[in-house]
C-alpha cells in the first residue's frame, strides 16, 4: 500500500479528478494549502503599495492506493495537473510513501480491502 | 401654566400656518431628495467602500461602523447636535441650546433656507453629521473595541462636529467673522474627519502584523460599488448644499461630477506612471479624492475650474497614500490621505477659484469680496488657510482628548487575540462569509457534461530507454528541454509530451501514443547532446522499486 500526496494548482483539481476518476480512483482527501517553491508569488498593487503574496495557494490531494495501482494514479495526476503545452513551473509535485496500515472505520476492515483502489 | 405654554400645547397646525412663509415645492422636493442621497453615501456607500477594503474577518465590524453611526448620530442630532450646530443664540464658539429636541421647529423656516421647512434643513444637516464620524472609522478599522467606538463617535459628534459646524455654517467665527468659504463641508466634514482620523490612527497604534504581513482588500467589487454610491450620493451632498433647486445647485452638480471624473483620470495617470498599471481601486479612490476636493468649492467656482481642482485632488491624494507607508502610522483605509489631504486642497482651491460671477452670495459670505485669487483677492486664500489650520488644530486636539476620555471608560483597543481572530467574531459573534471558499466541487448536470468532452486516459503503458548519453548529461538536457525560456519549447518535445508521464534514470515512461514515433522523436531530442544517443522501446514498463 502507498500513500500518494500530490500538491497541485487549485484550478487543476477538476482535471486531476477527472483523470483519477477515469482510472477508477474515486476516494481522496483534498485540502487547501499554501507554500512556495520555484513559482513566484503574485504581485498585487493597492493604492501604490506593492504586495507580494509570498505564499502561493495550492491544493493537497491524498489518496491511498494498492501497490499495483500506483502507476495508474501517477499517470492520472500528472496528466491532469500539467498546464500549458509542456507544463509550467508551479504545476506541483507528487510524493509517494509506503503506507503501513489502512483501516476503514465503519467495518473495521484493514489492509488491501480497506484501501479499495 | 402661563399663557404661552398653553399655546404651545395647541395643535401647531392652526397657529403656525398663518404666519409662516410658504415653502417652495421645487426646493423642498430637491432637498428631500438630497437628504436621502447624502444618507445613501454613508449607508450603504461608505459601509461598502470601507467594508471591501478590510480583511474578510473584519468586514462586518467595518460595515457596522457606518451603519451604527447612522443610527446613533440620527438620535444625537435630534436630541442636541442640531442645536449646538445651529442654535442662533450662540456665541462665536458654540450654538445655543434653544433647539434641543428640535423644540419649536415645526412650521418654522431657517434663515439660511427660507423656502424649505426648517425640519428638512435639520434632516439634511443631520446626514452630514452622520457621515463625518463614519468617515473617521476608516482610520480605526480592524482594531477598535465596538463599545469604545460607540462612545467615541457619540461624544465626537456633540463635542467636535456640532461646534465646528457652528463655526462654519451656524454663525460662528469662521463663517460669521472670518468670512472663509466652505460650500458643502470641505472643512466641516473632510478636514475634520481627516485630522481626527490621523489622531485615531496614532492613538490606537498599528494593527497586529501591519508592515510585516500583507493586508490586501478582501473584496474590491464591494469597494467599487461603495465608491460609485458615494459619487452618486455626492450630488445630494454638494448640489443639495445650494439648499434649493436653483442655478447654484446645477453649477455644484456639474462641478461635482466633473471633479470626480478628473480625480479618476489624474489618479490613474500617476499610478500608471509609477507602477505601470492603472488599478480599479485607484479609479475608485481617485473619484473620492476628486469629490472631496470639489466639496468646499462646488457652488463657488466655474465648471472649468472643477477640472484642475479634481485633478489636483486625485494627484495629491495619490501622492499622500503612496507616501503613507514611510510615515509608519496605520491609517488603515487612508482617511487622512484622501479626506484630510483632499479636504485641505479643496479648501485652498476655493480661495483661488471662487468667483461671484458663479454665485453672487460670495460677496455677502466674504463681507465684500467678489471671489478668490482669480478675482485678485489673495486675502480669501489667507482666510481659507486660517480656517484649515483652525479645523485641524481643534479636531486633532479634541479627538486626542476624547480618545483619552473614552479609553478611561472602555479600553479602545481590542485584546491581541480578539484582533487576530477578527472583530466580526470577537465584537459581534458573526461571520460575513460562511461559504467554503475554495476546493468546493459543485456536482451538477453541467459538471457531468464537461467530463464527457475530455479525452480519457487510455493507451498502452511503455518505456523508452535512452542509451549512449551520460547520466548527468541526460538529466540536465531533459530539464533544459522542459524549460520555456520565453522563446517556446521545441516542437519535438510537444510531440511526445502529451503521452509522457515520468522519467527514472534513462527510462522514459509513456502512456498511449505511437511507440515508433515517440522513440524516434526522443532520439532526435537527445542527438543534440550526444551523437551516439539511441532510444529503444521496452514494452514492459519498469516495475517500481
Amino acid at each position: 500500500m502507498k500513500l500518494i500526496t500530490a500538491i497541485i494548482r487549485p484550478e487543476q483539481l477538476d482535471d486531476v479528478q477527472h483523470f483519477l476518476d477515469d482510472q477508477g480512483f474515486d476516494v481522496m482527501t483534498v485540502s487547501d494549502v499554501r507554500g512556495w517553491g520555484r513559482q513566484r508569488g503574485l504581485l498585487e498593487v493597492y493604492r501604490g503599495q506593492e504586495v507580494e503574496e509570498r505564499l502561493v495557494t495550492k491544493l493537497k490531494l491524498e489518496i491511498a492506493v494498492n501497490d499495483d495501482r500506483v502507476e495508474a494514479a501517477i499517470d492520472a495526476i500528472v496528466r491532469g495537473a500539467r498546464t500549458g503545452e509542456t507544463g509550467r513551473v508551479g504545476d506541483g509535485k507528487i510524493f509517494v510513501q509506503p503506507l503501513e496500515e489502512c483501516i476503514r472505520i465503519r467495518t473495521g476492515e484493514t489492509g488491501v480491502i480497506a484501501v479499495a483502489s | 401654566m402661563t399663557m404661552n405654554a398653553m399655546v404651545a400645547h395647541l395643535p401647531s397646525v392652526i397657529i403656525a400656518q398663518a404666519d409662516t412663509p410658504a415653502i417652495d415645492t421645487g426646493d423642498t422636493a430637491w432637498m428631500l431628495t438630497s437628504t436621502a442621497l447624502v444618507l445613501m453615501m454613508t449607508i450603504p456607500g461608505l459601509a461598502l467602500f470601507y467594508g471591501g477594503l478590510v480583511r474578510s474577518k473584519n468586514v462586518l465590524s467595518t460595515i457596522m461602523h457606518s451603519f451604527f453611526c447612522a443610527a446613533l448620530i440620527s438620535v444625537v442630532w435630534v436630541a442636541v447636535g442640531y442645536s449646538i450646530a445651529f442654535g442662533p443664540s450662540g456665541s462665536n464658539w458654540v450654538g445655543g441650546f434653544e433647539y434641543v429636541g428640535l423644540r419649536g421647529l415645526l412650521w418654522d423656516r431657517a434663515d439660511v433656507a427660507p423656502t424649505i421647512p426648517h425640519l428638512l434643513f435639520v434632516a439634511f444637516q443631520g446626514t452630514f453629521a452622520i457621515i463625518t464620524p463614519a468617515l473617521i472609522s476608516g482610520a480605526l478599522a480592524e482594531r477598535m473595541r465596538f463599545r469604545a467606538y460607540a462612545l467615541f463617535i457619540g461624544l465626537w459628534s456633540v463635542v467636535i462636529y456640532a461646534p465646528l459646524c457652528y463655526w462654519v455654517w451656524g454663525g460662528g467665527w469662521i463663517g460669521g467673522k472670518l468670512g472663509a468659504l466652505d460650500f458643502a463641508g470641505g472643512t466641516v466634514v473632510h478636514i475634520a474627519s481627516g485630522s481626527a482620523a490621523l489622531v485615531c490612527a496614532l492613538y490606537l497604534g498599528r494593527r497586529v502584523g501591519h508592515g510585516s504581513e500583507p493586508m490586501p482588500p478582501h473584496n474590491l467589487p464591494l469597494t467599487v460599488l461603495g465608491a460609485a454610491l458615494l459619487w452618486v450620493g455626492w450630488f445630494g451632498f454638494n448640489a443639495g448644499s445650494a439648499l434649493g433647486a436653483n442655478d447654484v445647485a446645477v453649477v455644484a452638480f456639474v462641478n461635482t461630477n466633473t471633479a470626480a471624473a478628473a480625480g479618476v483620470l489624474a489618479w490613474l495617470v500617476f499610478e500608471s506612471l509609477r507602477t505601470g498599471k492603472p488599478t480599479v481601486l485607484g479609479a475608485a479612490s481617485g473619484a473620492v479624492a476628486g469629490l472631496v476636493a470639489i466639496t468646499p468649492a462646488a457652488g463657488f467656482v466655474a465648471p472649468w475650474a472643477s477640472i484642475p481642482i479634481g485633478m489636483a485632488g486625485g494627484a495629491a491624494c495619490y501622492a499622500a497614500v503612496s507616501f503613507k507607508s514611510r510615515l509608519g502610522y496605520d491609517d488603515a483605509l487612508d482617511v487622512v490621505g484622501i479626506h484630510g489631504v483632499g479636504g485641505i486642497l479643496g479648501a485652498l482651491a476655493t480661495g483661488i477659484f471662487a468667483t461671484a460671477t458663479v454665485n453672487p452670495a460670495i460677496i455677502d459670505l466674504t463681507f465684500g469680496l467678489d471671489g478668490g485669487l482669480i478675482e485678485g483677492h489673495a486675502v480669501l486664500l489667507w482666510r481659507q488657510l486660517i480656517a484649515v489650520i483652525a479645523t485641524i488644530a481643534f479636531c486633532g486636539l479634541g479627538t486626542w482628548i476624547l480618545l483619552i476620555v473614552t479609553n478611561a471608560v472602555v479600553k479602545v483597543r481590542v485584546e491581541h487575540k480578539d484582533e487576530v481572530t477578527g472583530l466580526d467574531i470577537s465584537q459581534h459573534s458573526e461571520r460575513a462569509y460562511s461559504l467554503v471558499e475554495s476546493g468546493g466541487q459543485v456536482v451538477s448536470a453541467e459538471a457531468e457534461k464537461r467530463k464527457a468532452l475530455r479525452i480519457p486516459l487510455r493507451g498502452e503503458r511503455f518505456t523508452a530507454v535512452v542509451e549512449g548519453v551520460e547520466p548527468e548529461e541526460l538529466v540536465s538536457h531533459w530539464r533544459h528541454l522542459c524549460v520555456d525560456y520565453g522563446v517556446g519549447v521545441s516542437s519535438e518535445l510537444k510531440e511526445l509530451y502529451g503521452s509522457f508521464t515520468t522519467v527514472r534514470g534513462n527510462r522514459f515512461n509513456f502512456r498511449g501514443g505511437d511507440k515508433e514515433q515517440i522513440r524516434s522523436t526522443l532520439e532526435r531530442l537527445f542527438r543534440g547532446v550526444s551523437k551516439s544517443a539511441k532510444v529503444r522501446i521496452d514494452s514492459q514498463s519498469e516495475p517500481r522499486p
